[in-house]
């Protein structure tokens, strides 16, 4: 479940998790210490009080004084054997043979009997007793027993009377646990109402930037590249890292994609291109034979009726309609041509300018050329006249027409501004096809002969549309491939 | 009369033991003060351990007067005269019980604590030794074959405490003990039972050595005769419960005397 959740919540619950084990450990190990301190104190005072025992008892076991033993054993721990519910100090007395000589638990422990009778850790306990030989006290600490055991021979003038066994219940440690254990519970409780909060900011600090990428990444799928605006976290961590080769990768796939629609377009123009020229030149050989037919027939043939004449006439119009039409499609950007000068530009500005004053429109004329430049001037000239025309048609009154014309790095580029009305993006891929039904005016071949001549040139047209500003940009190489 | 006049002159020596009189010091100091006061001389007070230390100093002279057990008594009857009895519940005479845990409801009687532990009070001890020598008399054996175990405790008192803790699994009890235990500490009496109780004995009486000066005798019997009538007295009594005390006659203890002579018949080597 934890698998699928937010980092969000991932992160503070893990570490409350990690805060948990933490104390658990602190407060085992606290635990364990004060077992140990506990014991080595019990063991410490236990070993005095049995030294002082064993002195005190040596006279009163030689007289078999059972009763003033008994007394004194009682005296050591006076709680003890008096409320038989709550678990006490056990004191026995063994005989020479490991038999109780009396206890301080005598229900338990009846004098005469074996000790061995009160169960098995009893067995275990009398026979440490009887084969610990040493005149000092001995722990016995035996797995899963009810007490504790410290053992001490009882010895008088080298006789072995008996031993002396103190036994302290190890449930006495258990309040001291259970107290370990509370403050150890609240205090956790206490580290974590102080560290949840902070793990929560942290956490929601570190995760957000994740969440930005991962929405982000998210949205590839459904979002076209073009159309992604990610908001990401900028830094030099790895998220920071991340979200900028995120960025990257988009950038290049979003230019890969407009490369592809690029290619799709002109493709497209192509494949129109050599249709066009291929159904022109089809058109072009009868259409010769038609008009050279009518000339003939008109010179030579019986033109005297008038139905006749006016019938020839009007096929004669027409057909010469038809090879304007046709010529204009066949575009020819290398027949025979001067080399472009700056002059040819200049001509051109004289040419559109009165195209302009009909809407009191300006032009911001920038000719940088200065030399000639090794361009058929022809094709360039009506590619500059075309785009300035459309230009100005598309100006509202008293609009802005700019031209810049400049060469660099064996690279001609004419650039044409104008303020008109911008063209929607998915206009802009049938902006060059012939008939182009954004033409208001004319016949919609303006664009289309404009892309032609800069396909035959080599060059490279280009637009750029937004409100208030629509570029067209024309790239020619010149020189080195002539 | 001022204090510091009345007690002039040689002190009165009077022996107690905690076999009988237990743990009571303020008792006893009061009782010292209030007897120097009526027999306008020092009276000092000695408490040993045991009947027999009390004996020992008595016969040797360094005590004049000591508050013994009836059977001491009976013992060392030529070298003792009777001083005084205390008068307890009307009568100068009391009984000896034989009580077991309250959690043995099983035992009826003596015979039915064979080969269990058995606490006494005082070898010197009538109710404490001397009565269950007696009985055991009867079913012909003697306390080292018939308990398991034996011990003395040293104090009436303390042997209600090892039947009631479980040290032992009966215990033979001054009934007078018993009783004004039974009255101030119910929560230890509560833990014993009684079995038995036997028939009335001289109860433990105030002796002189025989060579105390008559004066001595009749000023200090005089004293005690007389505690009950007044209020000091009477109060001194309701600490020990007793009623008064009495001239009592050697008479009182024949009961004690036979037994003594059928256990000293029986064993020949006799107890101390």
């Amino acid at each position: 479940m934890l698998h699928n959740l937010s980092f969000r919540y991932k992160v503070p619950v893990r570490s409350s998790i990690l805060i948990l084990v933490t104390a658990v450990f602190v407060t085992v190990s606290l635990m364990y210490r004060a077992y140990d301190d506990m014991r080595r104190d019990l063991l410490f005072n236990a070993e005095g009080m049995s030294r002082v025992l064993v002195r005190t008892l040596v006279p009163a076991i030689l007289h078999d004084d059972v009763w003033q033993v008994y007394e004194v054993i009682q005296s050591a721990y006076p709680a003890a054997g008096a409320d038989t519910t709550l678990a006490s100090e056990l004191i026995m007395v063994l005989d020479a043979a490991g038999n109780t000589y009396v206890a301080n638990q005598p229900k338990r422990f009846p004098m005469l009997s074996d000790p061995a009778l009160g169960g098995p850790e009893f067995a275990l306990l009398k026979r440490a007793a009887l084969q610990h030989q040493e005149e000092t006290p001995a722990v016995v600490d035996l797995d899963l027993a009810e007490y504790l055991y410290l053992v001490m021979p009882i010895v008088s003038d080298r006789v072995r009377l008996g031993s002396l066994v103190l036994g302290f219940p190890r449930s006495l440690f258990l309040p001291r646990f259970l107290t370990i254990a509370k403050r150890a519970a609240w205090m956790t409780l206490l580290s974590l109402a102080v560290l949840l909060p902070i793990t929560w900011y942290w956490a929601g600090r570190m995760a957000r930037p994740m969440i930005q990428l991962a929405d982000c990444m998210a949205r590839l799928g459904t979002t076209t590249p073009e159309h992604m605006r990610c908001d990401l976290y900028e830094s030099q961590d790895e998220i920071g890292r991340l979200g900028l080769s995120f960025r990257r990768m988009l950038a290049e796939l979003q230019e890969k994609h407009a490369l592809e629609r690029q290619i799709v377009v002109a493709d497209r123009l192509g494949a129109i291109g050599r249709l066009t020229s291929s159904i022109a030149h089809e058109i072009n050989n009868p259409l010769g034979g038609m008009l050279n037919a009518i000339d003939t027939f008109k010179r030579h043939g019986n033109c005297e009726d008038e139905r006749t004449h006016r019938t020839m006439s009007l096929l004669e119009r027409g057909l010469l309609q038809i090879r304007d039409t046709v010529a204009a499609l066949l575009v020819e950007a290398k027949a025979g041509s001067h080399t472009l000068k700056p002059v040819d530009i200049e001509d051109i500005h004289t040419l559109v300018a009165p195209e302009a004053a009909k809407k009191s429109a300006r032009i911001e004329w920038h000719n940088e050329l200065r030399m000639p430049i090794d361009l058929p001037a022809t094709p360039v000239r009506q590619t500059l006249i075309n785009l300035l025309l459309n230009a100005v048609h598309a100006v509202e009154e008293n609009g802005l027409v700019r031209c810049r014309v400049w060469a660099r790095d064996g690279r001609l580029h004419m650039q044409i501004i104008n303020d008109g009305r911008h063209i929607p993006a998915d206009k802009i891929e049938h902006l060059f096809e012939p008939f182009s039904p954004l033409s208001e005016t004319g016949h919609g071949l303006g664009l289309w002969v404009c892309y032609q001549i800069v396909q035959q040139l080599g060059g490279d047209i280009q637009v750029h549309s937004e409100p208030g500003s629509t570029v067209f940009t024309v790239v020619l190489r010149y020189g080195e491939n002539e | 009369m001022p204090l510091a006049w009345s007690v002039q002159g040689e002190p009165i020596r009077i022996g107690l033991t905690p076999v009988f009189l237990d743990d009571q010091t303020s008792f006893v100091e009061d009782w010292r003060a209030y007897l120097e006061r009526r027999l306008g001389r020092p009276v000092a007070f000695s408490q040993r351990s045991s009947y027999r230390d009390i004996m020992d100093l008595l016969l040797q002279g360094k005590l004049d007067f000591a508050w013994v057990c009836g059977y001491p008594y009976a013992r060392y009857e030529s070298e003792l005269r009777l001083a005084a009895v205390p008068v307890y519940q009307g009568q100068p005479l009391y009984r000896a019980y034989l009580i077991v845990p309250s959690g043995d409801t099983a035992t009826r009687s003596l015979a039915d604590l064979r080969n269990k532990l058995f606490a006494y009070s005082d070898a010197d001890s009538n109710s404490g030794y001397l009565v269950v020598q007696y009985q055991l008399l009867g079913m012909e054996t003697r306390s080292g074959e018939f308990f398991r175990r034996t011990f003395f405790t040293g104090a009436h008192r303390k042997v209600v405490e090892a039947v009631a803790a479980g040290v032992a699994d009966g215990g033979t009890v001054d009934g007078y003990v018993w009783d004004v235990l039974n009255e101030f500490h119910p929560e230890l009496t509560s833990r014993t039972r009684v079995v038995s109780r036997s028939e009335t004995y001289g109860f433990p009486p105030l002796v002189a050595r025989r060579g105390v000066d008559d004066r001595i005798m009749r000023e200090v019997q005089g004293a005690l005769l007389s505690m009950d009538r007044d209020a000091e007295g009477v109060a001194l009594l309701k600490r020990l419960s007793l009623d008064g005390f009495t001239q009592g006659s050697s008479s009182l203890f024949d009961g004690i005397r036979r037994m003594m002579a059928a256990v000293r018949g029986s064993s020949g080597a006799a107890q101390p």
